[in-house]
């Protein structure tokens, strides 16, 4: 298996296929997290599949790094995924007070905020991994143009359903928590609830597309959302 | 039904359980004790499963509990070197009792910022997704994702015989001022050699912004060789990652799951706790270990914990 094995600590292990946002590189990081939950290797506690890597979280009482780069090197890997290919029509909203960063990205990439939102809301993104925060989606897709390094400080909370973006890379945000990254819009969707099985409604590998919205749209669709309606559909192909 | 009332919650006091596993990879974040050794003596000092029994992390603002039962239930308190009182008597800063009903635990800050009270049979606050742990940040977990309030009524999952009383005398939890071992990677190629000399030669200080999910360090800047953006990848707990201001940011318990800037190392899980119990202002310094030392000496650790039941004295 062509990937480098990074000890993260003596109870953690980067398996590490490459360092780009690049669907191929995901498709591996996948197909090894299929190959270990289809067996039981002794002392792994969980996985987390990340844009282009495995994070490996193990006891280490009971298995060691080398054992396990050991066992993980024979290991054949079907990058065939046979899950169906979904896409998402996500509704989200680029005005305030959903837009906080809007105007300062848009200052910073020498853009209009208009044509910011149009960038954003017309490319089609596909679901590289969660992390960060519970539910937090991250996304491959963004058009070069919106290209903006991270914060050298993190920012104040964001609210739950905000777009972020920084560092080349999308995502959306489940929960309030302070970020690094840009708040450019919100969507009323819920994707994350701890009370769904599993909590998440989006899978690793899906497609997502933005429908812009208006502020009113927002509220009319968040009061549904929280009578329990799905915001969030899969598009017909 | 036995139950613990919260009296006076000092700032800090939340629910722990060894944390939440399993869904790191929805982005959700483990928490636990900050000090998984202390948490584990007082738990193992009751013959109660560290790995599933839920207990008091007591920080720096302490608490006072009263006992509300029909019967005596046994705690163990122990982390921190905080001060414990029954009553008003002192308890000293670990140590294995009964609380009979209308009695009175109390605990004040000592030397370190966590402490930690379980009650045999553990704490049966709501499961969410599959743990007890609070985390405050997703409002997960303990008594509706929050620090616990003065008023706050905690029921116990079990009716467990009390053990006789006792001091909880183990070399693991005395003071220990030594570098904290560190694994380097899997970043270590982001930094100059002089970087990373600096980095384990210098003495940092803990800032006052450190909290559950992260302890920020001040010393001199650790530079990167280039950028300081990766794509985001794993974080597992006591990674040290060096942002954009060039200073060490250690993940604790309340880390996310994962994170996009370059990771230096990481701290040894064996000397965690040591750094979990830094106070505000207090320095602390690093050195480099191999993959086998820090495994080793983490399971040598985990192994003396597992026997803090034979570590009682009698009580003074």
């Amino acid at each position: 298996m062509n990937a480098r094995f990074l000890p993260a600590g003596e109870a953690a292990l980067v398996v590490e296929f490459g360092a780009a946002i690049d669907p191929t590189l995901n498709e591996r990081v996948r197909a090894l997290d299929r190959a270990l939950a289809g067996r039981t290797i002794n002392g792994i506690v969980e996985t987390v599949p990340t844009y282009r890597s495995l994070m490996i979280h193990f006891d280490p009482r009971l298995v060691s790094t080398a054992e396990l780069i050991e066992e993980i090197r024979g290991l054949e890997l079907d990058e065939e995924s046979d899950a169906p290919e979904r896409c998402w029509v996500i509704p989200v909203c680029y005005e305030a007070p959903y837009a906080e960063d809007l105007a300062e990205v848009a200052a910073a990439l020498g853009l209009s905020p208009a044509r910011v939102a149009q960038l954003h809301s017309e490319a089609t993104y596909r679901v590289y991994m969660y992390g960060f925060a519970p539910g937090y989606v991250f996304l491959g897709g963004l058009p070069a143009e919106l290209a903006i390094s991270r914060r050298p400080q993190p920012r104040a909370p964001v609210p739950p359903g905000s777009l972020l973006i920084a560092g080349g890379q999308a995502l959306i945000a489940s929960v309030s928590m302070p970020t690094g990254w840009y708040n450019l819009g919100a969507t009323p969707a819920v994707l994350f609830d701890p009370k769904r099985t599993p909590p998440v409604l989006v899978d690793i590998g899906d497609r997502i597309a933005f429908e812009a919205i208006d502020r009113a749209s927002f509220t009319a669709l968040q009061e549904a959302a929280a009578k329990g309606g799905e915001i969030a559909r899969i598009r017909n192909r | 039904m036995s139950l613990l009332r919260v009296l006076r919650a000092g700032i800090g006091a939340t629910v722990q359980d060894a944390g939440r596993r399993h869904y790191r990879r929805y982005g959700v974040t483990p928490a636990g004790p900050m000090d998984w050794g202390a948490f584990e003596t007082a738990n193992f000092a009751l013959g109660n499963d560290p790995e599933r029994a839920a207990a008091i992390e007591v920080g720096p603002g302490g608490i006072e509990i009263s006992c509300e039962a029909t019967g005596a239930i046994g705690v163990a308190f122990c982390g921190g070197g905080f001060f414990w009182q029954r009553d008003g008597a002192d308890l000293g800063s670990a140590a294995r009792i009964f609380l009979r009903p209308g009695e009175r635990l109390a605990a004040r800050p000592g030397s370190g910022s966590f402490a930690y009270l379980a009650v045999a049979g553990g704490l049966n606050t709501p499961v969410e997704l599959g743990s007890r742990a609070t985390h405050t940040r997703s409002r997960m977990g303990g008594i509706e994702g929050r620090m616990l309030r003065d008023g706050d009524v905690l029921a116990l999952l079990a009716e467990v015989a009390p053990l006789a009383e006792g001091e909880i005398s183990v070399p693991w939890l005395e003071r220990d001022s030594s570098p904290l071992r560190v694994v380097p990677g899997p970043q270590d190629d982001y930094f100059t050699p002089a970087a990373l000399e600096t980095f384990f030669s210098a003495e940092f200080r803990l800032t006052p912004t450190a909290d559950r999910m992260a302890y920020r360090l001040d010393g001199p800047e650790i530079a990167h060789k280039s950028t300081y953006n990766i794509v985001s990848d794993g974080i597992a707990m006591g990674a040290i990652q060096i942002s954009g201001d060039r200073k060490p940011l250690v993940l604790m318990a309340d880390h996310p799951p994962t994170g996009g800037y370059p990771k230096l190392g990481h701290v040894a899980r064996v000397d965690i706790g040591r750094l979990a119990q830094l106070r505000r202002g207090e320095p602390c310094r690093f050195v480099r270990a191999s993959l086998e030392e820090a495994r080793s000496a983490l399971v040598d650790r985990q192994g003396q914990i597992a026997t803090t039941a034979r570590h009682l004295r009698r009580l003074r």
